[in-house]
């Protein structure tokens, strides 16, 4: 028996090799054909708080430069004609409809499922959203709003969107919304815990977040604003793949800045690595200030090159965001007919 | 999320960029091209001219006229005349006509891109992002320079030398251009430049920029030809300084031509840089490294990374991922906008390149080359990759400037400063840790005129650059850059 370090350095060795081929199956039944390095699990890792240290401060650096480089470049991208087409649509069925607000009413609430359902009445190629976003007292309206459209609902928990409450209220945050019909949970790390370095304090409450999630999908909000450096996000990624996210996602959308392309490049990298580790797929969500169609074209361009096609699927990227709809909305319009709508085509929900 | 999920299905099994292609006609190509001589396009003496083609389709651009000894002459001597009265101009005025060239190369950017582009065969994406911008940052540096040259480290008042006669190579024909123009007219000299054979028309539109830019006529000239009409140029008796950058070969004998002349010569030559990743290197990063150090500009670069130097411990590692991202990049069309990697320059480094690697192969190496189609017409190399190189094989020890990246391995800090070292050049050198220490003492340690840390093949105006050994003298760039074109005002010329 080699002593834990050694594996862990196993582990963590497997975790940088890249995928035999780059191709990868699409969909998770299809994982098993899958060749893979090793199919090591995360548990020795997490086993305790200095193994855990020892796994996260061992993941190689991010050159801040140089990923802020690669991230640029490839912002360089010119998607045109069918291939924006492609995107477009990818985009749409990739949005997470979020409103977060004080203000939030079940009236609002409706309205915005109404659009998340049909985005562009009477264009049927226009795909419905991946998912509508809400806070957990507005998902019982949600998922009344939303039933038998196979869209998903999905709520912030966990006193989003600072954490800052005692882990018994985070947890009944969680199984309110999910008892309310949320298929999919947003939670929120504790950033003062991660950056006091108690990394074996934000897994065990992503852990016990997952347990009180049921069968409803967890996502991971990282909060990346305030991690502030990309060794950071990168540590924060894996913390919440070994807690067991489904998909780890960037930000609250109420910190600035909330996401942005290195940092989502940070995170599709863990994904990516993540896989190749353990031969399961996982997602990656960007959230907040994603405003415009070209925007999200290099967000896809990202996902494209830097995780690979398979990323490209509702169920392995999406984007949180309110007002980007409507501009992919335009801009499908734009590719459809040759004709930009007015504003005032755009419904506001 | 689960595969059953009822979002509708948009499985996408790929996602094709669609081609994006820069417009072509943003540029027109003059069917013909005289000589830029004293302000003005003529005809060469003796009627010559050859052609110049796009590299990746072999597509006829346009024919350009050949430069002879009389041409070079009337050149010479225009510069000669033009000398007096640039260099008694004062530096606030010689540096308006800089910025005025400088702002002119920003406003012709696309222009000037996708004619480098067609004539050289690099993608548009590096004219657009990498050459044209550079280009016109050099001259807006030393437009800035030309009226401070008493803060140039010569001593006041620095007399400028003359008439320079410069050669450029062909891999950036207007970055290397602006190299070797900015510099020497910001310090009062007049230049006969010749572009490489292979690359002359982004050199022939910026004349039309001097034009443009009402320079006095005769501070810069333009001639085109090939290696005799460089050689005629370097032989020149009314030369006061020689610039050259181009091969190791043709650099030694202007050497040999000039000495005893007293002529100032400065020479920026070949490389064969090692790219040196430690274990403790941020990987990801350390791969855009090496693929921006030995793919950028189809490796047609002196300072290519062209040896990786990687720490035995991550080697397997590193080159797994290497070849992985490798996979993504895109070869073809160079005007298309998504295109990483361009043509090949020429057949004739084509053949270069193909004899070289057959060499590798031959000499035990292990091949690996980017699965991709290459285009029917045109001079096309895949991007490729050698693993079990020996220190002492030819393509760890020759410069390919190609796309082909020889892989060694190291263990100890020692032992990679002594691999890198151990080549006649040392023109740049990569290291790739996150120990700042490290980075200082390799620095120290490595013979090469740029060290680059945890970054590769980046060029600022500000930077100095040249070479060590067999790499060349003399750097270019920044403020030991004007000593090149400048003398003390007490020693007499």
């Amino acid at each position: 028996m080699r002593p834990p370090t050694d594996r862990l350095a196993d582990a963590l060795h497997r975790a940088l090799l890249p995928l035999l081929e780059s191709e990868l199956p699409l969909l998770e039944s299809d994982m098993t054909s899958l060749v893979l390095p090793g199919e090591a699990d995360l548990s020795e890792v997490t086993a305790s708080g200095s193994a855990l240290r020892r796994f996260l401060h061992g993941l190689p650096g991010v050159d801040q430069v140089g990923v802020e480089k690669r991230a640029a470049t490839l912002a360089t991208r010119s998607i045109k004609r069918a291939s924006k087409v492609q995107a477009l649509e990818l985009a749409i069925g990739m949005v997470d409809l979020t409103t977060l607000e004080g203000a939030d009413t079940p009236g609002r609430v409706r309205s915005l499922c109404a659009k998340a359902r049909i985005p562009a009445p009477g264009y049927p190629d226009v795909p419905s959203v991946a998912a509508v976003c809400v806070y957990p007292d507005m998902v019982a309206t949600a998922v009344d709003a939303l039933s038998g459209t196979g869209i998903h609902v999905a709520s912030v928990a966990t006193a989003f969107p600072s954490g800052r409450a005692h882990l018994d209220i985070k947890l009944a945050d969680t199984r309110n919304a999910v008892a309310d019909g949320a298929d999919e949970i947003d939670m929120v790390i504790d950033r003062g815990a991660f950056l006091a370095g108690r990394y074996g304090q934000v897994l065990d409450e992503i852990v016990a977040v997952k347990n009180a999630c049921g069968d409803a999908h967890l996502k991971v909000i990282l909060e990346t604003g305030e991690l502030a450096t990309y060794d950071n996000v990168r540590r924060a990624s894996w913390l919440a793949l070994a807690g067991g996210a489904d998909f780890i996602k960037t930000s609250t959308g109420k910190v600035s800045p909330a996401s942005t392309l290195p940092v989502t490049l940070v995170m599709l990298e863990a994904v990516r690595d993540h896989a190749a580790l353990t031969g399961e797929i996982r997602g990656v969500k960007s959230a907040g200030g994603i405003r415009t169609t070209k925007d999200a074209i290099r967000y896809l361009v990202l996902v494209n090159e830097v995780a690979g096609a398979a990323w490209l699927h509702p169920d392995r990227f999406r984007f949180g965001a309110s007002s980007l709809l409507n501009d992919l909305l335009m801009q499908w319009h734009k590719q459809a007919t040759g004709r930009y709508w007015t504003s005032n085509r755009v419904t506001i929900d | 999320m689960t595969a059953t999920s009822s979002v509708p299905d948009l499985i996408t099994p790929t996602w094709e960029y669609a081609p994006a292609p820069e417009a072509r006609d943003v540029v027109t190509i003059r069917p013909s091209h005289g000589l830029f001589i004293g302000g003005e396009f003529v005809d060469p003496a003796d009627g010559g001219s050859f052609a110049t083609i796009s590299p990746s389709t072999e597509e006829h651009l346009a024919e350009v006229a050949l430069a002879g000894p009389r041409d070079v002459d009337r050149a010479v001597a225009a510069a000669r005349k033009a000398f007096t009265g640039w260099s008694k101009l004062s530096g606030t005025e010689r540096g308006k006509y800089l910025y005025r060239i400088a702002r002119l190369l920003q406003e012709r950017a696309r222009e000037f891109a996708v004619l480098e582009t067609l004539d050289n065969g690099k993608p548009i994406r590096e004219t657009r992002d990498v050459d044209i911008p550079t280009a016109a940052a050099f001259f807006f540096y030393h437009a800035g320079w030309a009226d401070k040259l008493d803060w140039a480290g010569l001593g006041p008042n620095p007399r400028s030398l003359g008439v320079a006669g410069q050669i450029i190579p062909w891999n950036f024909p207007l970055l290397m251009l602006s190299w070797k123009v900015a510099p020497a007219l910001a310090c009062g000299n007049t230049v006969v430049l010749k572009p490489a054979e292979t690359t002359p028309l982004t050199a022939l539109l910026f004349a039309e920029v001097c034009q443009q830019a009402d320079l006095p006529p005769g501070v810069v000239s333009i001639i085109t030809g090939a290696g005799e009409t460089g050689a005629a140029l370097t032989a020149h008796d009314d030369l006061d300084k020689i610039a050259f950058t181009g091969s190791t070969a043709v650099g030694k004998s202007i050497q040999r031509q000039v000495a005893g002349s007293g002529r100032r010569v400065t020479l920026e030559l070949g490389g064969k840089a090692a790219n040196i990743v430690f274990d403790d290197a941020p990987i990801d990063q350390a791969i855009e490294g090496i693929i921006d150090g030995i793919f950028f500009n189809q490796g047609h670069v002196c300072c290519a990374g062209s040896r990786l130097l990687v720490q035995e411990n991550v080697h397997d590692l590193v080159v797994d991922r290497l070849k992985q991202r490798l996979g993504t990049l895109r070869l073809g069309d160079p005007l298309d906008k998504n295109t990483d990697v361009g043509a090949v320059n020429s057949a004739a480094q084509l053949e270069r390149i193909t004899a070289l690697t057959d060499t590798g192969e031959a000499e035990g190496a292990t091949r690996w080359e980017l699965d991709c189609p290459l285009p029917e017409r045109g001079f096309w190399f895949r991007p490729t990759v050698f693993t079990d190189v020996g220190q002492s094989s030819r393509i760890a020890q020759e410069e390919i400037f190609g796309p082909v990246l020889s892989v060694l391995s190291f263990r100890t800090p020692d032992e990679a400063v002594a691999k890198a070292n151990n080549t006649p050049y040392g023109l740049s050198a990569g290291v790739w840790t996150e120990k700042g220490s490290r980075i200082l003492w390799m620095a120290d340690h490595l013979r090469a005129g740029v060290v680059w840390a945890n970054t590769f093949n980046r060029f600022d105006p500000t930077s100095p650059f040249g070479g060590y050994k067999e790499s060349g003298f003399g750097r270019e760039g920044g403020r030991h850059g004007l000593a090149a074109y400048l003398e003390p005002a007490e020693v007499d010329a």
